[in-house]
């Protein structure tokens, strides 16, 4: 057993992260709520480049086949610098998709996908950026269009289209409704986690030079009680979401993938809070970056299913009940 | 990146998992924490011993398998799993032995680990003291220097099995203030000028001891490390006792797997909050599970890390327990396993020190934080 990423996992990932910090994401961000896309595929391209898409798609149309432990690192990557863009629907497309071209496109980033799945995920993330809108419905696999306009979210670089299937599409999986839940589910879980890390680093670094009473805010042991539960509860998530990608593919799959959701979007909430709170007000406002990942924090905690949902189950793969 | 099983590993496995299903006892042994109970236990940890599984990762010369850390976590697991007895002598086997390794002589480990793995000796600790608890080097208990050894003198308090043990070990003052001038010393209960009063812990039942040293006699060969360096000694092994070693991941799995079981014949699926509660007990126990799996791959100690799980595994034992008992509903408040459990849960976030202080440490050591004000300012 070596349940810890190995030198090649690593470097990958140090490239990811590399790559990311070097570009403004915030920026990206920032511009995509306006509706301004082309930061944004930049940033994509980039992560398409370093092979990120790849890691969804099977070998024989272009990818690297489905490889989730390199996907959960790279996407704690995606999640901690705050990228905007359909990122995890994207991914969760690739896993069902069964059309060659679509799946190509995936993997050399020139083609964005997003992918609604009523009702558990019932809008299409960023469906006007995408170049392929999908939707699960009556179990099929089909294209899709937007209705109308983006429904606004708490997270501007979150635009949420309500669409309506628009013709089928081949699908790679028998159930590609439960296979797109559980990938999508696994994928922003890893998300939400680096968005997570973000929070409390910068609420660390925060701590440490802000001071009040004379004295570093972060001496006071009500600001440190709080920033090591944050730490914890992180911590131990990161290893569920692990544990569930090497699971991947195994008979306990889903449950883990939705143990790994559930854990993950709660901490990655509380280490909202905690940055929200120890910021103060510079915390609660849109113009501080820090909104970027407050806001994402909480939109992930119930994208893909809520925590209720995951572990409910949970508990029906323990139980059947 | 795997969570594979050597052959080795699962052969281990299935000879712990085959022996525990012939010898567990098929009904809980009584409490521990009982006159009675404690001997049973004390039988139990002989038979474990026949089969060389009271502390598989000793070196064999000591009645050990020389298993890997690994290797250790599966037994754990299996023991666990089959519902086996609480382990009377862990304060010997997870907190005294390791200092033994580290830092005592081979005198030392010959003579006090083989009765140590039988059952023969059972070990109680005796680090705090009516004004040391959370801020350990605050004690004031003395070693004081005689021929050929030294001279105990003062109180020590909240010695987990200390009513019933045998032996005790812990750290006395022979010099010095606060973290130096510290001695780490072994002596039996029932040496002279040593009183043992048991206290009732929040059922009643005697699971520590306040100890009394009157001029107790403790040889020089009974001193593990140097005199005056017990601090680091006892620091040394500070992580097993705060991580993974006292609580491994397999306790907790267990539990929880109990806990889904219990939920499955009990629990009513429109009440969705508690259903939640066991789902997050269930998930929690997992990711402790995963995260040793983590740890014992990245091959590096745990140090202050020990500060995170102490603080995880402590409150998810009450958080798993309280569950259980709310889930048996009027039934919660009676005499059984769950209710001795969650009696015992109801100390882990205050023994090993308090919580509050493993915060501090993560703050400080794993976070980086200004140290917090102690007071006086």
């Amino acid at each position: 057993m070596r349940f810890t990423l190995d030198s090649e996992q690593r470097l990958f990932a140090e490239t990811v992260r590399g790559l990311l910090a070097g570009a403004d994401a915030c920026g990206a961000a920032r511009a995509w709520g306006r509706g301004d896309h082309a930061p944004g595929r930049a940033l994509w391209r980039a992560l398409a480049d370093a092979g990120v898409f790849a890691l969804a798609v099977p070998e024989e149309h272009g990818g690297a086949g489905v490889r989730p432990v390199e996907l959960v690192a790279a996407l704690i990557e995606v999640g901690r610098h705050g990228v905007p863009g359909p990122v995890v629907e994207t991914l969760a497309a690739a896993r069902v998709l069964g059309d060659p071209k679509a799946l190509a496109g995936i993997a050399d980033g020139s083609l964005a996908a997003t992918l609604a799945l009523p009702p558990l995920v019932p809008y299409a993330l960023d469906a006007d950026a995408a170049d392929l809108v999908l939707a699960v419905h009556g179990g099929a696999l089909h294209r899709a269009e937007p209705a109308g306009g983006p429904h606004r979210s708490l997270d501007p670089a979150r635009r949420l289209f309500s669409c309506s299937p628009a013709g089928g599409i081949a699908s790679a999986e028998a159930s590609p409704s439960s296979a797109a839940a559980e990938f999508g589910a696994l994928a922003c879980a890893a998300q939400a986690l680096g968005a997570g890390r973000r929070l409390l680093d910068t609420t660390v670094d925060h701590v440490r030079t802000r001071e009040q009473f004379g004295r570093p805010i972060g001496e006071f042991q009500a600001v440190q009680h709080r920033l090591a539960d944050t730490l914890i509860e992180l911590e131990f998530a990161g290893s569920l979401v692990y544990g569930a990608a090497v699971a991947h593919g195994g008979p306990d799959s889903a449950r883990d993938a939705s143990a790994a959701k559930a854990a993950a979007s709660e901490a990655a909430y509380r280490a909202a809070r905690t940055a929200l709170q120890l910021h103060g007000a510079i915390g609660y406002t849109d113009e501080f970056d820090l909104s970027l990942w407050i806001r994402k924090a909480r939109a992930l905690h119930t994208a893909w299913g809520s925590p209720a949902h995951h572990r409910g189950r949970v508990m029906a793969a323990l139980t059947g009940k | 990146m795997d969570l594979d099983f050597t052959d080795a590993e699962q052969a281990f496995r299935a000879e712990v998992r085959a022996w525990l299903r012939e010898h567990v006892p098929e009904s809980p042994l009584p409490s521990l924490e009982t006159e009675e109970g404690f001997a049973a236990h004390r039988e139990w940890e002989r038979e474990l011993h026949s089969a060389r599984l009271s502390a598989v990762s000793w070196p064999e010369e000591y009645g050990g398998r020389g298993a890997t850390p690994l290797e250790w976590l599966v037994f754990e697991e299996e023991y666990h799993a089959a519902g086996g007895p609480g382990r009377v002598n862990q304060g010997g086997i997870n907190l005294l032995a390791p200092a033994l390794f580290a830092h005592g002589t081979a005198e030392q480990r010959a003579r006090v680990l083989p009765p140590m793995a039988a059952g023969a000796e059972i070990w109680a600790q005796a680090w705090s003291e009516p004004g040391a608890g959370s801020d350990l080097a605050g004690i004031r208990s003395t070693a004081s220097r005689t021929d050929g050894g030294w001279l105990l003198s003062g109180q020590k308090i909240w010695s987990s099995r200390g009513p019933f043990a045998d032996r005790a070990f812990g750290v006395f003052r022979s010099s010095g203030e606060r973290h130096r001038g510290l001695t780490y010393v072994m002596f039996p209960l029932d040496a002279e000028g040593v009183t043992v009063r048991p206290i009732g812990r929040l059922d009643g039942k005697p699971a520590f001891a306040e100890l009394f040293f009157d001029g107790v006699f403790v040889p020089d060969a009974d001193v593990i490390g140097e005199p005056g360096d017990g601090w680091r000694v006892a620091m040394s092994t500070a992580g097993n006792e705060r991580g993974l070693t006292l609580r491994s991941p397999g306790r907790f799995t267990a539990a929880a797997d109990r806990l889904v079981r219990l939920w499955a014949e009990r629990g009513d699926p429109a009440d969705t909050a508690l259903r939640d509660r066991v789902a997050d007990a269930w998930i929690r126990a997992r990711a402790y599970r995963m995260h040793g799996y983590a740890v014992l791959s990245r091959m590096h100690d745990a140090g202050s890390e020990a500060s995170m799980y102490k603080v995880f595994w402590s409150e998810l034992d009450v958080a798993l327990t309280e569950t259980a008992l709310d889930l048996l509903g009027p039934d919660g408040e009676l005499d059984g396993p769950w209710l001795e459990d969650y009696v015992f849960a109801l100390a882990g976030p205050i023994y090993a020190g308090t919580n509050e202080i493993q915060r501090n440490v993560v703050a400080e050591r794993v976070l980086g934080l200004p140290r917090a004000g102690r007071g006086g300012r």
